[in-house]
């Protein structure tokens, strides 16, 4: 499904990813931990298109497709979900109209016809159910005065409206409480099907006691240095990351 | 609007006198004594309008063009404009012939095809003969007593009306425009709400843009007699693809007591091309009074168009516990440059007046808000609300706030907030990354931040107008 081969990538000029390979098969969980700053985030933004980061080697094919040649909201209607780290606010427009227009565009892009109001507030409805979202959060504007919790949960309400192939979850994690953690692994245990993958960028154990991986990756210094299952993760919540500094340097 | 349509409406609709020979005539590029008095005769004016016009004219010759906005503005010889309604040389003869560009915009906006003759320029009578729906409406009026005609029209058949009220809240003395305009304008609209009467349907120019063309100085006078209430909107849907070309009209708006005024805009004229090539100049003088107690003004606009936007719709709010609205966005792109506002002018006890103004600046423009709330020293207990705020796209255009407050009575609230965002590259990418191209993430975003006052438009405006915000900020971002 995805698949990354030697991708190096810049950020004004300064290189972060040195050279990262990655497959990501249908039904599969990635797990991509690694310390502070080695480059998890980058290669999400890499992955979907922002145009801060500048590929300069390698490539990346999505089911069989260049993914490089794809504009970001292409590579979004070719069912990329990126729930972002920090997701922004977006005063003045409603969630509801953002939604729409997302919903929409992904529609167009697969040449159906645009969705009906009923069947879209229906939608929103379910979605909301799945993830225990307050209606208050989807009557206001996208982010807009949302605590980091309730972004986070927003993203995940999003992503179970568009039912990614492959969703990127940054960090979402980080910052929940535990049963807000709870909800947030629900929700992507749901939408999980044989079809569909998942790559979860994480710094912890915990949320892996939700989700069952089935590959976790070691992100360090822009490279993947260690794959393994998931026993991988709980190594690296009683050992941290030195022994693999001390690993890649030797 | 087509020269060419004002041209055939005004050769097919005054028959008399010399007209016709006018009509043949080659009036001369310029402004004179002479060519004031060929407007009026050729409109078949009585004594006084010729009158008011010389005077306007002759004061207008002492006047300088005024340099106090925070606008750039090219010289203007006035002496090379035609003050005449000429027909357009070069006028399409068919929709192959005009640019694709401008039917696209149109195909956009959703203009019915006759509608996308008539605003290209085409001379096609039929289009004008087929807009019925005038007609029927007209009578519907008339029974209720309500006056709704060009501006030449009521002065033929309603000089009282017309005496009356004319230049009465705006003199010709008022400002540079507003006197080039009474020298020379060459029509516009009349309205006159009977006492009582509630107008049971939005008037709009939109109908009678085709039968009367209003032309570059139009001139528009609405009086809302006791009790009444009028939604009137002026709307200029179509882009235009001329040279410069001067624009100065004059709205006039009075509210008797307890009437009730809602005057809408939405203003696309053409801005001139990327590199700032060509574009209307438009200088425009709006202003009601809220003549009578308990009575209301509300302006709403929103303004795309035009290369320069020079343009204050203002109130006075004259009687007690009258009340005043200003509702606008203002966008600006590439070279535009807009300098528009409001002035509230409280003069009666227990009045109070809003401004929401929204400016939107994109690309090389300028976008300045200017407005001034003066409280007169009787007026007891006013109130004023300001809330003026700007987004900017990109960070090579300019955003502007002139508040001016002038409080001669001490009983006097007046607040002023101001705000300034930009639409950032991650606002941009989320929506691309949820599958939302720029230009729709634009689209969504500054549509969301004009909604406040889009929502003051009458429903089938408010639809174009969220278009037309999207049309004209098209290739700003990314
Ligand atoms: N916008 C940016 N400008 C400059 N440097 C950046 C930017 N974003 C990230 N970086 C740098 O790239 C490196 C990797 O960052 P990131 O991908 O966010 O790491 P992670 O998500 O693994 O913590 C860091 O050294 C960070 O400082
Ligand atoms: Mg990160």
């Amino acid at each position: 499904m995805l698949v990354i081969k030697d991708l190096h990538a810049n950020i004004d000029g300064k290189e972060i990813l040195k050279g990262l390979s990655l497959t990501v098969k249908p039904g599969e969980i990635h797990a991509i931990m690694g310390p502070n700053g080695s480059g998890k985030s980058t290669l999400s933004s890499v992955i979907t298109g922002n145009p801060s980061f500048e590929v300069t080697h390698g490539s990346i094919d999505f089911n069989e497709k260049d993914l490089l040649e794809l504009a970001p909201e292409e590579r979004a209607n070719e069912g990329i979900f990126l729930s972002f780290q920090y997701p922004v606010e977006i005063p003045g427009v409603s969630m509801v109209n953002f939604m729409r227009a997302a919903i929409n565009e992904q529609r167009k892009y697969r040449n159906e016809p645009a969705v009906s109001a009923t069947d879209f507030l229906r939608l929103m409805r379910e979605k909301k159910e799945l993830v225990e979202m307050d209606s208050k959060l989807t009557n206001r504007a996208v982010n807009e005065g949302f605590s980091g919790g309730e972004k986070k949960k927003n993203e995940i309400f999003q992503m179970a409206m568009l039912e990614p192939k492959l969703a990127i979850l940054d960090e979402t994690d980080s910052g929940l409480d535990i049963d807000a953690l709870r909800i947030v692994a629900n929700g992507v245990n749901k939408l999980k099907s044989p079809d569909n993958a998942t790559i979860l960028i994480t710094h912890y154990q915990r949320l892996l006691d939700y989700i069952t991986p089935d590959f976790v990756h070691v992100l360090y210094d822009g490279k993947i240095v260690k794959s393994g299952g998931k026993e991988l993760a709980l190594e690296l919540e009683s050992r941290g990351y030195d022994w693999i500094k001390q690993e890649v340097e030797a | 609007m087509s020269d060419a349509i004002i041209h055939e409406v005004t050769q097919s609709e005054y028959k008399y006198g010399f007209t016709t020979d006018i009509e043949t005539d080659v009036i001369p590029v310029g402004l004179s004594e002479e060519v004031v008095r060929i407007i009026s005769a050729k409109k078949n004016e009585p004594e006084w309008m010729l009158d008011f016009r010389l005077k306007a004219y002759r004061h207008w010759l002492t006047l300088k063009m005024p340099t106090w906005a925070n606008l750039t503005i090219p010289e203007i010889d006035y002496q090379s404009i035609s003050y005449f309604a000429a027909p357009r040389k070069n006028a399409p003869k068919s929709l192959d012939e005009v640019d694709p560009e401008l039917l696209k915009t149109f195909d956009r906006l959703g203009i019915p095809l006759e509608e996308q003759k008539a605003l290209s320029g085409i001379a096609v009578d039929a289009v004008m003969d087929s807009v019925s729906v005038k007609t029927t409406f007209k009578e519907t009026l008339a029974e209720m007593g309500i006056i709704f005609c060009s501006f030449s029209e009521a002065v033929e058949h309603h000089p009282d009306l017309v005496q009356k009220y004319m230049a009465t809240v705006v003199p010709y003395t008022d400002n540079f425009f507003a006197a080039l305009n009474s020298a020379v304008f060459s029509d516009g609209s009349f309205v006159y709400i009977p006492k009582g009467v509630r107008c049971p349907m939005e008037l709009s120019t939109y109908f009678r843009i085709n039968a009367i063309n209003t032309g570059q100085f139009e001139r528009t006078l609405i009086v809302a007699d006791d009790d009444s209430y009028v939604s009137y909107l002026e709307g200029c849907t179509a882009p235009q693809r001329d040279e410069n070309q001067l624009h100065a009209a004059i709205v006039e708006i009075i509210a008797m007591k307890n009437a009730n005024v809602k005057y809408s805009t939405v203003q696309n004229w053409y801005p001139g091309d990327k590199n700032g090539k060509g574009g209307i100049y438009n200088f425009v003088t709006k202003r009601g009074i809220c003549k009578g107690d308990n009575s209301h003004i509300s302006w709403t606009q929103v303004e795309t168009g035009s290369a320069i936007t020079w343009k204050y719709p203002s109130c006075v709010l004259q009687g007690d516990n009258s009340s005043a609205e200003f509702y606008s966005v203002a966008v600006t792109n590439n070279h535009q440059q807009a300098d528009t506002g409001t002035k509230m002018i409280h003069l009666g006890k227990n009045t109070s007046s809003h401004i929401l103004s929204k400016g939107i600046s994109a690309g090389v423009s300028q976008n300045s808000y200017r407005g001034l709330v003066r409280i007169g020293a009787k007026a007891e207990n006013a109130r004023n609300f300001s809330q003026c705020d700007s987004l900017l796209l990109g960070d090579k255009c300019g955003a502007h706030t002139f508040p001016y407050m002038e409080v001669n009575n001490e009983t006097a609230i007046v607040e002023h907030e101001a705000t300034t965002s930009k639409i950032s590259e991650d606002q941009i990418f989320y929506c691309n990354q949820r599958g939302i191209s720029t230009e729709d993430a634009v689209g969504l975003i500054v549509n969301g931040y004009a909604k406040e006052v889009v929502d003051q438009l009458p429903m089938e405006f408010a639809v174009e107008a969220q278009k037309l915000l999207q049309i004209t900020l098209e290739g700003s971002v990314g």
